[in-house]
């Protein structure tokens, strides 16, 4: 990974659902607080770590949910009695989370705040790296215009005013960059290419800094090697099912890895240095362990 | 247990689950196979690879169901079996045509409905915000319901979990009902003395923080909806109705992964509260059991062979191994919380699903046959 990456402030790790988002944005704050970076990885689910808690050395996690993000907001920004009496008004908070867009915009302003030097949060420290592990591409692209499309409709007025701030933090490709995730298979491929532009179009348009092909099946076999196996198999009568299984096993890797090696070439021809990949982890289960593995690969 | 067995006496079938676990794989396939038990089954798709479509006849977004042709049917019946006894049609949602058709179908005029669509805010709200495929899909189903299906089985869109298609239809119909917001904007509306605030400074405290603008957008938008936002709850309750009802499967499509499964137990958990009706779990891609220390040596030996062979065939069982291993455990561990409730397992198949033939193979599996 190009040390370049790892110099933004502002990481949003997208792609389709299941993919991989929250391993690669994982793996990703590892590689950074390894590297020396004071990092945050932050989701916007709002049902993972409410306060922002250490998980190793440098790397720390926030789940944000709107609703505090609100709260917050309100706290800090609207002086006084008017303060008090939104928060405590049920009305609107309904309103604010009715109305579309707003609970994004909500969570975008809390990842903006967390990616400030001088936090708002008091007694908050500052993160050289928030890494978000953001929503599905369709998701995540729309919550990437949330504050410009907020600034457009509201025009006037303390939240125009700060999506007005946000959409010009996203909009610097110095501050922020966007990583797509995608897996070698069709529909991942798919929307990592529809991301890409959804992203060049609009008011503020957006590269993808760099893609990342995530869980790649290892390519084992040659195609004689298949071919022997296949014979084996054939050859291999019906009661030996250890044997018979035991090659089937191998030869629907083979065909997994093929049809990747397919897909995979797609992401190459479209994405070329940009595009990095990650091996599958044959693994009980991806924690810490495995991650720092993933990060490994991805270490500046 | 098969998916025939779980979904007798339902009309209603809604695959849920995270994102690309095979959600869409199994609508299409649980309606291939109740057609071949002599249903009259529509499927709506959401999204679906676009091979996916074509194998099941679809080309374009469309948003009635269309009858499978007789020659895609051939295509998804295997060569020995007998052609298909009931009816299959499809549709893919088209979730801003459906929202656009809501509004003319409860618009008081042509005129109105016309202008609801200029309007900013339910573009937004039509096409841009998160939920709207879901509410568009539930809208379907509810308008579906009506017609003349012995089956309709309902694919969800790509979520970060199950729970999302319970909760995103809601937001939305909680906001186009309008109850909050009207209260607000009706400045001496009951809603503010029953709560005891005054409603001049919430007002100016909201337009603080919101900024005028949006507000009045607001206020032009629900002005447009006028009586509609009753029309918009009361719609709402009914669809709950329907979700509710006995007719109706939630049948949950997952993966074997640990957080997968954990999630499955819980989601299950929140439609019992909810009343809503569980029918079971399929676990999609399960991998089969690796025999080791049984891999045959008898390979042709030569150049074109080299000895680490072997080698790499046992590296290759030694990972599949594991991955066997963990599915096996979830899978115990799902079947202990469900307590008998149906589970059903789909292999991790090496054909292409996308085509007539891997969704065949995936009926064939869920129906056992
Ligand atoms: N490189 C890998 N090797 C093996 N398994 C992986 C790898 N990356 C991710 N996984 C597994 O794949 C599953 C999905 O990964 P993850 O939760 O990171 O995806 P996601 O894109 O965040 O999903 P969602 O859209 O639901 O948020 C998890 O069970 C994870 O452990
Ligand atoms: N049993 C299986 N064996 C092998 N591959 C499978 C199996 N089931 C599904 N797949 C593959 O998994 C991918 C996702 O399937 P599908 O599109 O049905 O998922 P989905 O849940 O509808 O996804 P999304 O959430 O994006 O709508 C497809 O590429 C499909 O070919
Ligand atoms: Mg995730
Ligand atoms: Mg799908």
């Amino acid at each position: 990974m190009s040390p370049e990456l790892f110099s933004h402030r502002l990481i949003f790790v997208t792609g389709k659902g299941g993919v991989g988002k929250t391993t690669v944005a994982l793996a990703l704050g590892l590689a950074a607080a390894a590297a020396g970076r004071r990092t945050i990885v932050a989701d916007i689910q709002g049902s993972g770590e409410q306060q922002e808690a250490e998980l190793a050395p440098g790397l720390f996690r926030l789940s944000v949910d709107p609703q505090s993000a609100m709260d917050e907001y309100l706290l800090v920004k609207v002086p006084g009695p008017a303060a008090q009496l939104l928060r405590q008004s049920r009305l609107f908070a309904a309103f604010a989370m009715a109305t579309p867009g707003m609970r994004e915009l909500l969570c975008m302003g809390k990842l903006w705040e967390l990616a400030q030097f001088e936090r708002r949060t008091p007694d908050a420290d500052a993160y050289d790296l928030v890494v978000v592990d953001a929503p599905a591409s369709g998701h995540g692209a729309a919550i990437l215009r949330t504050p410009r499309t907020f600034a457009d409709i509201a025009q006037v007025g303390p939240i125009a005013h700060q999506a007005q701030t946000i959409a010009a933090t996203l909009r610097d490709p110095e501050f922020t960059a966007v990583v797509a995730v995608s897996t070698a298979e069709e529909m991942p491929v798919n929307e990592t290419l529809e991301l890409r532009d959804a992203l060049a179009t609009g008011p503020d348009p957006l590269e993808l800094q760099a893609v990342i092909l995530n869980a790649r099946y290892p390519d084992r076999f040659t195609t004689a090697q298949a071919s022997a196996i296949a014979a084996a198999l054939a050859r291999t009568p019906a009661p030996a099912d250890g044997v018979r299984s035991a090659l089937s096993v191998a030869l629907t890797e083979h065909a997994r890895a093929r049809r990747e090696a397919a897909q995979a070439q797609r992401l190459s021809a479209a994405f070329g240095p940009r595009l990095l990949t990650l091996p599958y982890l044959f693994e009980p289960a991806i924690e810490l362990p495995q991650l720092r593995r993933l990060a490994a690969e991805l270490s500046p | 247990m098969s998916a025939a067995g779980l979904l007798e006496g339902r009309r209603i079938c809604i695959c849920v689950g995270a994102g690309g676990v095979g959600k869409t794989t199994t609508a299409a396939a649980i309606g291939i196979g109740m057609a071949k038990r002599g249903k009259r089954v529509a499927v709506v798709t959401i999204d679906p690879a676009r091979r996916l479509a074509n194998a099941l006849g679809l080309e374009q977004l469309d948003n009635e169901p269309v009858r499978i042709s007789a020659a895609a049917l051939e295509r998804l019946t295997a060569p020995d079996e007998p052609p298909l006894s009931g009816e299959l049609w499809a549709m893919m949602l088209d979730p801003k045509q459906t929202f656009d058709e809501l509004i003319d179908r409860l618009s008081p005029s042509p005129q109105r409905a016309a202008e609801i669509k200029r309007n900013g805010v339910y573009q937004q709200l039509s096409s841009a915000v998160a939920g709207s495929q879901e509410f568009t899909a539930i809208e379907k189903l509810y308008e579906l319901a009506e017609a003349d299906f012995d089956l309709l089985v309902l694919d969800t869109p790509p979520a970060h979990s199950a729970a999302e298609f319970l909760n995103a239809p809601g937001r939305l119909s909680a906001f186009l009902g309008g109850g909050a917001l009207q209260v607000l904007l009706r400045p001496a509306g009951l809603g503010m003395r029953l709560l005891g605030v005054g409603a001049a400074p919430l007002l100016k405290a909201l337009r603080l923080v919101t900024g005028v603008d949006l507000l009045s957008d607001l206020t032009a938008f629900f002005g447009l909806l006028g009586g509609m936002t009753e029309e918009f709850n009361a719609r709402a309750l009914r669809v709950q109705d329907l979700l509710r009802s006995d007719q109706t499967a939630f049948l949950l499509v997952t993966s074997a992964q640990d957080r997968p499964i954990e999630e499955a137990v819980w989601f299950r958990q929140t439609l019992r509260e909810r009343g809503m009706p569980f029918a079971g779990a399929v676990v999609n891609r399960v991998n089969a059991p690796v025999p080791r220390g049984e891999v045959p040596l008898d390979l042709p030996t030569g150049p074109a062979f080299p000895p680490d062979l072997a080698a790499r065939l046992d590296a290759c069982l030694a990972d599949h191994a594991v991955l066997a291993q963990r599915d096996a455990t979830n899978i115990e561990r799902l079947r202990t919380a469900f307590a008998g409730e149906p589970i059903l397992l789909v292999p991790e198949l090496a054909v292409d699903i996308h085509d007539a033939e891997g969704l065949l193979a995936i009926h064939r599996e869920l129906f056992d046959e």
